[in-house]
């Protein structure tokens, strides 16, 4: 299961939200990936999120695959657009 | 005798215990058996990862909640699920031993993290080695330097300290640490002056010249360091360590008391700062407030503009953090003299003369418009106070504050809520606003004399050129007869006037100043103490007295000797 998503905090995926966003993604079973221009990396490791270097306005996809896959994809989504609770 | 950059003052006298931390050789080796290596890695794993559970615990206890973050970091990193994996990987493919494959792997990190052109991204990297270094001892098991269970009192020498070394030491035992990088801003230098530890960084080789247990004297402010000093050294800077204590408790005692002075005039004592980081020496040092926030330090060394969210939070932090005491942040104040990667300024024949501060914000609105946005909406987290530098005619105000009435509508159109009642107020560093300020002061809410330009401009002497220097001097008679205009208009109108230039720290000036009425001093955080100590040993009527003789005199030189005279 994939689906698209654009980031669309200021700071992008860097520092806190990266943090935020693999710990969020740790919590599920499933294999989680982000693609991004071709290349792939995996959601639950903080130096491939960082390393990827998503900023404001990348339009990633989120792929999931396991027993927990739509839920996992809702949450990560659901984080990315609400800016990570930031303003 | 060597010299490096004193970042936290006190003097240490004792042992050095040196700290090493270098590489350690790994050699390739072909193994036999992979589940034997790959056991020894998973174990090392889970031990550093005990071990850093129960750093971060005892730093959360000791340090608060926001030093220990950094190892819940380090505890992602250690369990990050690429690394282990790729590390079982090369074993498994390579048939080599777990520390060259963890070490190649966490490396390839290393190298990624440190080519980055993010001053956040570099920091990770050092993360990842105090990591990566605790691993692979673990792997080796290699005995990891346990500065919680010192023997005897040491002054710490190390090429730099990684966090889980301050974390971990046993505070009472250390006395000083000396390191050979870093700077005002680096880990080692942060820790030391919040443990109130006096440490000296940036000494490049100290780790080479000298060694375990030489004796060691060093003085955290003047950034000096003495090996094996003599008897007679020792017993100075004993006596010098003494002093300095007493005088350290005598101020001690006089936070939380008020800057009084004999006859009851109160007056604040504020801390000038460039960078969120320094509010911890503000709290130390017990400011009543920030009289001046440079922005300037958030648009340099940098790739692109800053933005408003970066800026937002950058403000929020200061003023959330010593809230509900007033905080001035002063707009950019920027020009020719400063480089800026994406911003292009002409080559200029006299940069102080130029295209800077608010003649360039209201040139280039937009990055204007972004601060003041970010200001705005972050004056609802505290006590916040904008400030326009470089004003030298009403008509620049004027339109700063029409800029500024723009942004407000705005917000008002997005609904994002702002403070109502912000104070507004301007610097008086040109002469020319001095000249006016019964105008200006109809206009503004409060002035910030900014003395270091106000004398340059005043008296035609470029700060910087050593060979006019003499010419430059706080105590010229027409300088101080420009604060006295400023401060007599400004009461004039009912509003207040500070002073945010290095005058106001200086012992010499701060009983002039009184006189003169100012009622806002902002000075380095260092100095706030012992000015609350003058300050409280003065009487205003007396002072008035002596600031209105003082500004009638011809000379600087007159002056100066007449306060020397008077008052020490």
């Amino acid at each position: 299961m994939k689906k698209n998503v654009k980031i669309i905090n200021e700071s992008g995926l860097h520092a806190r939200p990266a943090a935020v966003f693999v710990k969020s993604a740790s919590q599920f079973k499933s294999d989680i990936n982000i693609e991004l221009n071709g290349s792939i990396f995996n959601a639950k490791s903080i130096m491939n999120i960082l390393s990827l270097g998503a900023k404001k306005g990348d339009e990633i996809t989120i792929v999931a695959d396991g027993p927990d896959e739509k839920e996992a994809i809702d949450c990560l989504v659901n984080l990315i657009e609400s800016k990570f609770g930031e303003e | 005798m060597i010299i490096g950059t004193g970042v936290s003052p006190g003097i240490a006298i004792g042992k050095a215990l040196l700290i090493k931390n270098e590489e350690i050789d790994i050699q390739k080796k072909q193994i036999e058996n992979i589940e034997i290596e790959k056991n020894r890695f998973i174990e090392a794993i889970n031990k550093s990862k005990k071990e850093l559970i129960s750093i971060r615990d005892k730093a959360l206890k000791e340090l608060g909640k926001e030093k220990s973050a950094i190892f819940d970091a380090h505890l992602m990193i250690l369990e990050d699920p690429e690394v282990v994996e790729s590390t079982l990987k090369k074993i498994d493919d390579e048939k080599v031993n777990a520390e060259y494959a963890f070490k190649q792997i966490s490396e390839q990190y290393i190298i990624v993290f440190k080519s980055m052109d993010n001053e956040y991204m570099r920091e990770r990297a050092s993360d990842i080695r105090d990591v990566s270094s605790r691993v692979i001892k673990n792997i080796l098991g290699i005995k990891i330097t346990d500065l919680s269970m010192l023997d005897e009192e040491v002054i710490l020498v190390a090429h730099d300290l990684t966090p889980s070394e301050t974390a971990t030491m046993d505070k009472k035992k250390v006395l000083g640490f000396l390191t050979n990088i870093g700077g005002r801003t680096s880990h080692t230098a942060i820790m030391s002056r919040t443990l109130e530890i006096p440490a000296v960084v940036g000494l490049k080789n100290i780790t080479e010249k000298l060694e375990d247990g030489d004796f060691v004297i060093f003085n955290g402010e003047t950034g000096e360091v003495m090996i094996n000093p003599n008897q007679q050294k020792i017993q100075r800077y004993k006596e010098l360590k003494h002093i300095y204590e007493k005088e350290k408790k005598e101020l001690e005692a006089l936070k939380g008391q008020k800057s009084i002075t004999k006859d009851g005039r109160i007056v604040e004592l504020a801390g000038n700062i460039g960078t969120p980081n320094d509010i911890e020496g503000l709290l130390n040092n017990d400011a009543e407030g920030v009289g001046l926030y440079r922005t300037e330090f958030i648009y340099m060394d940098r790739p692109s503009l800053p933005t408003e969210e970066e800026q937002f939070n950058a403000y929020k932090e200061v003023l959330e953090s010593m809230n509900p005491k007033p905080i001035v942040i002063r707009t950019l104040d920027i020009g020719g003299d400063k480089e800026l990667s994406y911003l292009k300024f002409d080559e200029e024949m006299n940069p102080f003369l130029g295209y800077r501060a608010i003649r360039l914000c209201l040139d280039k609105k937009d990055i204007f418009k972004t601060q003041l946005r970010a200001l705005l909406r972050a004056s609802v987290y505290g006590n916040l106070k904008i400030m326009f530098p470089m004003i030298s005619s009403l008509e620049e105000l004027l339109a700063a504050k029409r800029i500024l009435d723009e942004v407000k509508c705005d917000l008002e159109k997005d609904k994002i809520a702002y403070c109502q009642n912000i104070e507004v107020g301007m610097m008086i560093e040109v002469p020319s606003a001095a000249l006016i300020s019964d105008i200006l002061a109809k206009h503004v809410d409060f002035f910030s004399i900014g003395t270091n330009d106000l004398i340059q401009y005043t008296t035609a002497v470029d700060r910087m050129n050593e060979k006019i220097h003499h010419l430059y001097n706080p105590f010229n008679p027409a300088v101080l007869r420009l604060i006295k205009m400023t401060i007599d208009n400004g009461h004039k109108e009912g509003i207040w006037v500070g002073m945010c230039g290095e005058m106001a720290g200086d012992k010499r000036m701060i009983p002039i100043l009184l006189g003169l009425g100012l009622d806002e001093f902002s000075m380095s955080p260092i100095s706030i103490l012992p000015a609350r100590k003058l300050i409280r040993k003065l009487k205003y009527e007396d002072m008035k007295d002596l600031a209105s003789k003082v500004v009638n005199m011809s000379s600087a030189e007159e002056i100066k000797a007449y306060i020397e005279k008077i008052l020490f």
